[in-house]
């Protein structure tokens, strides 16, 4: 058996974890898991251009979760755009707050963990697969249980507002189960305001089943403020002939690791990932994306792109797992980067591993600068040489909001980039 | 008009202009005519205001103002259009938004107001007819996918929208076929007026029977070697351009 340090994070998270949890199950492989394999050290593959442990060793002075903090009604309405007109699920430092949320059940049921007692949970979500997973298993307190029953056709969307706010820097796990039960149908959204500049680690896990023939959306803004360390682990398994698409922008924050995965169940269905990352100062984003075939007749279609000004840092690893089993399967990937300045860094790597024969399967990586031809053919027509770099950038982000169907969000998405790409790139 | 003296401009330490000299005034075309690698696209890029190129000695007037001194983008507000040789394919940027942000912000810097949509609409319907441009080509992303010839009609196009006092033709005509040719120098010749000049550089004689010059220059080595009439264009069409190199290598 390989021996493994024990890093420094994990045994401090191992002094302060609950002495009990209503999950007993999942907190006890959780606990498992972490005493024999800890955080990820620096060396470890997975994490190696992304050393998110010693980040929360150097930020991080106190590893008990954080506890609620004080949240109006109006804190939570400034958090929305307009022409948003669906239900709110807020989340205070990770936990559930019912009384700001606005829960109409229309087409679909909210619960906690404990009252749902699912047994679901955490059985999409596997604590072997990413230590973050069995952190959050150990420490969630509670949790929210989204259920979308068989044939709802969920009319508005449903936005996952998180508040965080640590004391000193402390830990953040929410949990989220979604059910999107057989030909059923929703749009969720999702964002994460930091209420001050302070730092704080959140460490999110959310396990979403979609049923067969179901349809499912997640749109999500990840914009935390600079000092944030977050990851995000997020696990899908999609059954037969359903889609799951996610459109993910990332704008901020001082580490983020996302750690997505989608896993085709059965033949027929559909998963597309999307993602954009605008990064600027010292911000630090991971995508480590999975897409696992294990069926025939599956699609998946995958699409990141980076701008990266300053000294940021952009990892970008997509896994595309074909089993033997999942003949005339299509899958495609694409990352395309450009670097702003000299000092941004993107380390992009595509990981293929294909069992079947009969797959269609294509990759690209691309990085580069700012095409100076293209600039120069704006400012030729009179076009000041700012708005020029701004068209040209919103440009190519604007390919990957393409992907977001729900119009409002989109547009304020639109309205966060074209902002950040006016004025601090 | 445009008054360029002396310049001298290289690249990357390179020198490509070796001391041009050139009038341009209100209401005339001339022609540049040259063999390859002359510095036919590096005059018309130096005057457009390409970063790459540097201007090592000499100057450009152009109505009374420094010329090098301005902007990319205020030498386009100042009224100079440079029709690419080879215009750049932009993915993801609409070919009317691009154009409405142009005319826009030329007309702001000339002191007019920015033209709303419907007119801006109605001005865009008006000049397609001109350079008989597809509607069709226009809800596409700039350039992108265009024929070599769609690209070298969106250029007209464009010129047309902004009305430009001085445009530099860099080989409009080349790789267009016989119609397209001719619409394009329609469009270019119903352009013209008293108080606009145009400068086509070419390597056919062909364009210069559709849009007759005033004066044709040839560019050499990065100098104007020689300068005639529109006859001198019919003459380098016969013989080519040995006897010129001839006479300029033998003077050297
Ligand atoms: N980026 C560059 N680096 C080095 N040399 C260059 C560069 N761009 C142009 N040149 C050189 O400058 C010279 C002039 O080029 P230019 O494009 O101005 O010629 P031209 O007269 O327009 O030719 P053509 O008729 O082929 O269009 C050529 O020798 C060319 O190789
Ligand atoms: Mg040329």
């Amino acid at each position: 058996m390989k021996t493994i340090q024990i890093n420094k994070a994990t045994q401090q998270f191992l002094q302060v974890q609950p002495a009990h949890s209503s999950f007993s199950n999942l907190r006890k492989t959780g606990l498992e898991i972490l005493e024999q394999e800890g955080l990820p050290h620096i060396k470890e593959e997975e994490y190696k251009f992304t050393s998110i442990s010693r980040k929360i060793e150097q930020q991080i002075q106190d590893y008990r979760s954080a506890s609620s903090v004080k949240l109006s009604a109006d804190q939570v309405s400034e958090a929305l755009f307009s022409d948003f007109e669906g239900d709110i699920i807020v989340f205070n430092n990770g936990r559930f707050e019912p009384s700001l949320s606005r829960v109409s059940d229309e087409g679909y049921t909210i619960s906690t963990l404990s009252e749902a007692a699912s047994a679901l949970l955490g059985t999409i979500a596997n604590p072997e697969a990413d230590p973050f997973i069995a952190l959050n298993n150990l420490f969630f307190e509670d949790g929210i249980f989204l259920k979308v029953p068989k044939g709802s056709l969920v009319q508005k969307p449903i936005f996952l507002l998180h508040f965080n706010q640590a004391q000193e820097g402390q830990a953040i796990h929410a949990r989220v189960l979604i059910e999107v039960e057989d030909q059923a149908e929703v749009t969720l959204l999702e964002n994460t305001i930091s209420l001050d500049e302070a730092a704080y680690f959140s460490n999110t896990v959310t396990e979403v089943k979609v049923g067969s023939n179901a349809h499912a959306h997640y749109y999500r803004l990840q914009n935390e403020n600079k000092q944030a360390i977050v990851t995000n682990n997020f696990v899908t398994d999609i059954h037969r002939s359903a889609t799951f698409t996610t459109v993910a922008t990332q704008l901020s924050g001082d580490m983020l690791r996302n750690n997505l995965s989608l896993n085709l169940l059965e033949s027929g269905c559909e998963g597309n990932m999307y993602g954009l990352y605008l990064l600027n100062g010292k911000t630090h984003v991971d995508n480590h994306t999975n897409v696992d075939h294990t069926k025939p007749h599956a699609d998946s279609n995958e699409l990141y792109k980076g701008i990266l000004a300053d000294s940021s840092r952009g990892v970008f690893n997509g896994k595309i797992f074909v089993r033997q089993d999942a003949q005339k399967t299509n899958a495609f990937q694409q990352n395309n980067n450009i670097l702003l300045s000299e000092d941004a860094i993107i380390n992009t790597k595509p990981q293929l591993e294909i069992w079947a024969d009969d797959v269609k399967c294509s990759h690209g990586c691309t990085t580069g600068q700012l095409d100076e031809e293209a600039l120069f053919y704006l400012q030729a027509r009179g076009i000041g040489k700012d708005q020029a770099r701004g068209l040209l950038l919103y440009a190519f982000a604007g390919e990957v909001l393409d992907h977001i169907a729900y119009e409002p969000f989109k547009a304020y998405c639109i309205e966060m980039v074209q902002e950040r790409l006016g004025t601090q790139f | 008009m445009l008054s360029i003296k002396n310049l001298h401009a290289s690249i990357e330490g390179t020198p490509i202009l070796r001391g041009i000299n050139l009038e341009v005034k209100p209401g005339e075309v001339h022609a540049i005519m040259g063999p390859n690698g002359s510095g036919k696209s590096t005059l018309a890029s130096v005057l457009a205001g390409r970063e790459e190129y540097e201007v090592t000695d000499g100057s450009v007037d152009f109505l009374g103002k420094d010329l090098l001194d301005l902007a990319p983008e205020d030498r386009a507000r100042e009224g100079v259009f440079l029709a690419f040789q080879y215009p750049v394919e932009i993915p993801g940027v609409s070919s009317t938004n691009f154009l409405r942000t142009a005319v826009n912000q030329v007309r702001e810097y000339r002191g007019l107001e920015p033209l709303d949509a419907v007119k801006f609409l109605s001005e865009m319907k008006e000049k397609m007819k001109l350079v008989e441009i597809d509607q069709k080509l226009l809800s596409r992303a700039l350039n992108e996918g265009f024929s070599g010839g769609e690209k070298k009609r969106n250029e007209i196009f464009q010129m047309a929208m902004l009305e430009p006092k001085l445009s530099i033709l860099d080989e409009t005509d080349s790789g267009l076929d016989i119609d397209a040719l001719r619409v394009v120098s329609n469009g270019v010749n119903k352009l013209k007026s008293n108080e606009n000049a145009t400068i086509v550089v070419t390597h056919y004689q062909r364009l210069l029977d559709y849009i007759v010059p005033d004066y044709v220059h040839v560019l050499y080595k990065g100098r104007i070697v020689k300068s005639g009439t529109k006859e001198l264009a019919l003459e380098l069409e016969e013989k080519g351009y040995d006897w010129i190199k001839e006479e300029v290598d033998a003077a050297v």
